[in-house]
């Protein structure tokens, strides 16, 4: 099957069962993308589908002919890294790092949403707020919520 | 000496590996690109109690190891590394099989599948308080005595004006750092190595050359980046030994990631703790007796016992004191250290208690603790190197604006809101171990540390990087720190809030040293200055402030602001201390909230083990958590001034959140977490 996975297309041999996060991890060796729990239930897998934030774990490659997948070793642009990851850099965003990759193209693709008015659980416009509604899907058991909603605030 | 022109101790500087961290660069246990690699996956318990009679066969494997064909190991210590040796199931979700495939589904499809005889015994996994296995351990971790006494608890406790006896229950709660316990193992000829996730590169060395009879130098270990720990990676856990075996078996190398849901059962948790605490007082506050015992548990296969109420031996004065541990052995999985082990759960009973007693005298929580303050260790005289924590509690009080607090509670409401405030002490021990480092100057003029030590996430990298430039006047990007490998010089473990302390103490000796000599490399090992140091009265101190606000209907609790005030030494990098300090505190929010393993004792398991189930706090949860700390430089400790402060935001934080929780409603909830259901229940 094939992917296009950071404007690179991949082909790939794989057993049907393999998700994207195992097909991105196991198979490109692209490992910026974290294994947290496999199950959907941390967000640490979190890539960008065809523009979308979603759980890679959930995904099964096969399913995912030709799509357009954007990793967190795929936001730099000419050679400069992406707002959001500077604006962790600058706030301490994370310590371990394991949950970080997930955190920030899951603040990617929540940032497009917001900007297109996509409807939250959250409805006053206390922005910071809304950002911690949208981001509650990605766990940080380090505890560095405090730093990442005002990176995301800052790169927005 | 050092200049001033480039004083990099203290600065804010960013994290060394910050980069490779938001670049996906930073390359974890289980992400090595290895040749040929397999991959394993683990065959758990699926009772609490029994002997493994058999396993079967799978198609499509190329290992299926068990007792009954497993190598033999040399030796453990620890008998939870003794994987595959015995036939008797020790608790629910034991390692008792090891798949391996080459493709990681066909590895993980086949341990679903496979057969297993088991002949099943009744069990016995829930932990009461009149237990009748109850008995008292001999030491509590790490060698404390189990009791303590001193005065005459009982006439004084007996003779007091104001007393408050109450039981306070933690339940058992699991580190789950966000990076589950990984190990890819190869064999190079009769050496191993292992790119495992762990809290200590030389320790998981030399336990695992004990286990395959190698000497400790021919077992590398890799850990340069870790995806947290807790204490759950502070020794080497079953997954290390499982791949080094499998490899062996067939001759590739295999890699182990543990699911998210044998981190429940296979690497360690937080006992429950059963907590009875009694205050004698006079009534002007003064305490004159204080009791605190804990029953806890532990496996059948391995005794650990949580120290928990040791923090209570030297947290206020009182003349006559009794602390106390019982344990029983459940056919449960063995519980470790789980960050701030004895001093978390131990200040949820004592702090929660005093907020107790201040609400009897009609006396503010803070005074209490001020009339109380000791003027040495209570028990021993030993005096403390430094305390500042009378400060810290003035100091938080004025910052978070306790002053006019009413004493009496559910007096604020806005719309339907109960609105109050809470506060509890916070207290760690200021430790220091043993390391070695070694530093080195290159031929361009930069220097290079060396030191076995595991950053887990603390910015121990950034840390030492500045110490070593400050003690040889380098700017920090002329230094550059190596660590995560066991093959460098041996660091202690990343534990025990001690790490920037031990490791700093070997790379400031070792700098000193290479000036001292004049050459352009110097070892330096701090075992004898390590050794000579009086341990007592050494800790640091803070006071954790917390407003919720308790939906009327509903008991929902939210954490609209939590405030963390401390006294820990000199703070070597603000900022990476400051996501510390609130990082532990968000896990004390946790801890009062959301985390519980719950049991179900018809199967000796965790009913909620995996993340949707298992709650920590989100996003959602964190409004605005805030750290800061008074200007404390010991230099009694060791030459950088500083304490460790990696784990006290989790001491008293979950107490002030408790405290808080019955300001705003006049309920005390004594089980945590402090649920909606049991606010509800309690007639909200
Ligand atoms: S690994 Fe995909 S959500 Fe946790
Ligand atoms: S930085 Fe460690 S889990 Fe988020």
């Amino acid at each position: 099957m094939n992917l296009v996975v950071n404007g690179v297309g991949q082909a790939l041999d794989i057993d049907p069962r393999t998700t994207l996060l195992d097909a991105l991890r196991e198979h490109l060796h692209l490992t910026g993308a974290k294994k947290g729990c496999d199950h959907g239930q941390c967000g640490a897998c979190t890539v960008l589908l065809d523009g979308r934030r979603v759980n890679s774990c959930l995904v099964l490659a096969i399913s995912q002919q030709d799509a357009e997948v954007t990793t967190v070793e795929g936001l730099a642009e000419g050679g400069q890294p992406h707002p959001v990851q500077r604006a962790f850099l600058e706030h301490d965003g994370y310590q371990c790092g394991y949950c970080t990759p997930g955190q920030i193209c899951s603040a990617v693709g929540m940032l497009d949403e917001l900007k297109q008015g996509w409807p939250s659980a959250v409805a006053d416009d206390d922005l910071e707020a809304q950002i911690r509604e949208r981001m509650s899907g990605n766990l940080c058991r380090c505890g560095a919520y405090a730093n990442i909603v005002p990176a995301i605030v800052d790169a927005r | 000496m050092t200049s001033t022109a480039h004083r990099a101790v203290g600065q804010p500087i960013g994290r060394i590996e910050g980069p490779a961290k938001v670049s996906g660069e930073a390359t974890y246990a289980a992400e090595y690109p290895v040749k040929d690699v397999v991959y394993a996956w683990v065959v758990q318990s699926p009772v609490a109690r029994g002997t493994l009679k058999s396993v079967g066969t799978a198609d499509g494997t190329l290992a299926v190891l068990w007792h009954g064909n497993a190598p033999a190991i040399e030796k453990v210590d620890d008998p939870e590394l003794a994987v595959l040796q015995s036939d008797r199931i020790g608790y629910r979700g034991q390692a008792i099989a090891l798949v391996v495939a080459t493709t990681l589904e066909a590895a993980r499809r086949a341990a679903q599948v496979i057969s297993l005889e088991i002949d099943e015994e009744p069990h016995d996994a829930l932990l009461t308080a009149d237990h009748p296995g109850r008995y008292t351990p001999e030491t509590v971790n790490p060698a404390f005595p189990p009791v303590s006494r001193k005065g005459d608890f009982d006439a004084a406790y007996a003779a007091a004006p104001v007393t408050v006896d109450v039981r306070y229950e933690t339940p058992a709660l699991h580190n789950n750092p966000m990076e589950p316990h990984a190990t890819i193992a190869l064999w190079e000829g009769d050496d191993l190595v292992l790119y495992d996730s762990n809290q200590h590169p030389p320790g998981v060395a030399a336990t695992l050359g004990e286990v395959f009879g190698l000497p400790a130098e021919r077992v590398h270990v890799i850990a340069e980046h870790v995806g947290g720990g807790f204490g759950s990676k502070g020794t080497a856990r079953p997954n290390a030994v499982l791949a080094a075996m499998a490899a062996k078996v067939v001759g590739r190398p295999v890699k182990l990631a543990l699911p998210r849901q044998a981190m429940f059962s296979m690497v360690g948790y937080r006992t429950p703790t059963l907590q009875r605490i009694r205050l004698g007082a006079e009534r002007d506050g003064t305490l004159t007796a204080i009791g605190h015992e804990a029953v806890e548990q532990s496996s059948r296969i391995f005794e650990f016992a949580e120290q928990t109420t040791v923090v209570t031996r030297h947290m206020y004065a009182a003349a006559n004191r009794y602390t106390g541990h019982e344990l029983v052995r459940l056919d449960m999985p063995t519980p470790r250290w789980m960050r701030a082990p004895g001093e978390a759960p131990g200040m949820v009973g004592l702090e929660c208690a005093m907020d107790e007693l201040a609400e009897q005298l009609g006396l503010d929580p803070i005074e209490l603790r001020i009339r109380n303050e000791p003027a040495a260790e209570p028990e021993s005289g030993v005096p403390f190197s430094s305390r500042h924590y009378v400060a810290c509690l003035r100091e938080g009080a004025e910052r978070f604006g306790w002053a006019g607090r009413e004493h009496k509670p559910r007096l604020r409401r806005e719309g339907n809101w109960l609105i109050g405030t809470g506060m509890a002490g916070a207290t760690y021990p200021a430790m220091v171990q043993p390391s070695v480092a070694r530093v080195r100057i290159t031929p361009d003029g930069s220097a290079e540390v060396a030191i076995g030590a595991s950053d887990i996430g603390t910015g121990a990298r950034t840390i030492l990087t500045q110490i070593a430039a400050d003690e040889l006047d380098l700017p920090v990007e002329r230094v550059r720190v190596r660590l995560g490998d066991s093959t460098l010089p041996k660091a202690s473990v990343a534990g025990g809030s001690s790490g920037s302390a031990s490791w700093g103490w070997a790379v400031t000796g070792a700098c000193r040293e290479l000036r001292r000599s004049g050459k352009d490399e110097a070892v330096f090992d701090s075992t004898d200055l390590v050794k000579k140091q009086e341990t007592d009265g050494k800790h640091a101190y803070g006071a954790h402030f917390a407003e919720v606000r308790v939906d009327a209907d509903t008991g929902e609790v939210r954490v609209t602001r939590l405030f963390g005030m401390y006294a820990a030494g000199r703070i070597l990098n603000p900022r990476t201390a400051r996501s510390q300090f609130i990082g532990a505190m968000t896990m004390g929010m946790g801890m009062a909230l959301h985390e519980e393993g719950v049991l179900d004792p018809a199967t000796g398991d965790w009913v909620n083990h995996d993340l949707a189930e298992y709650h920590i706090p989100v996003h959602a949860d964190i409004e605005s958590v805030e750290a800061a700390w008074l200007d404390e430089r010991d230099d009694d400790l060791n030459p950088m001034g500083s304490k460790g402060i990696g784990e006290i935001g989790i001491v008293g934080s979950p107490a002030a959140i408790v405290n808080a929780v019955w300001h705003a409603t006049g309920i005390r909830v004594r089980d945590l977490p402090v649920r909606l259901d049991k606010l509800l229940t309690a007639g909200l």
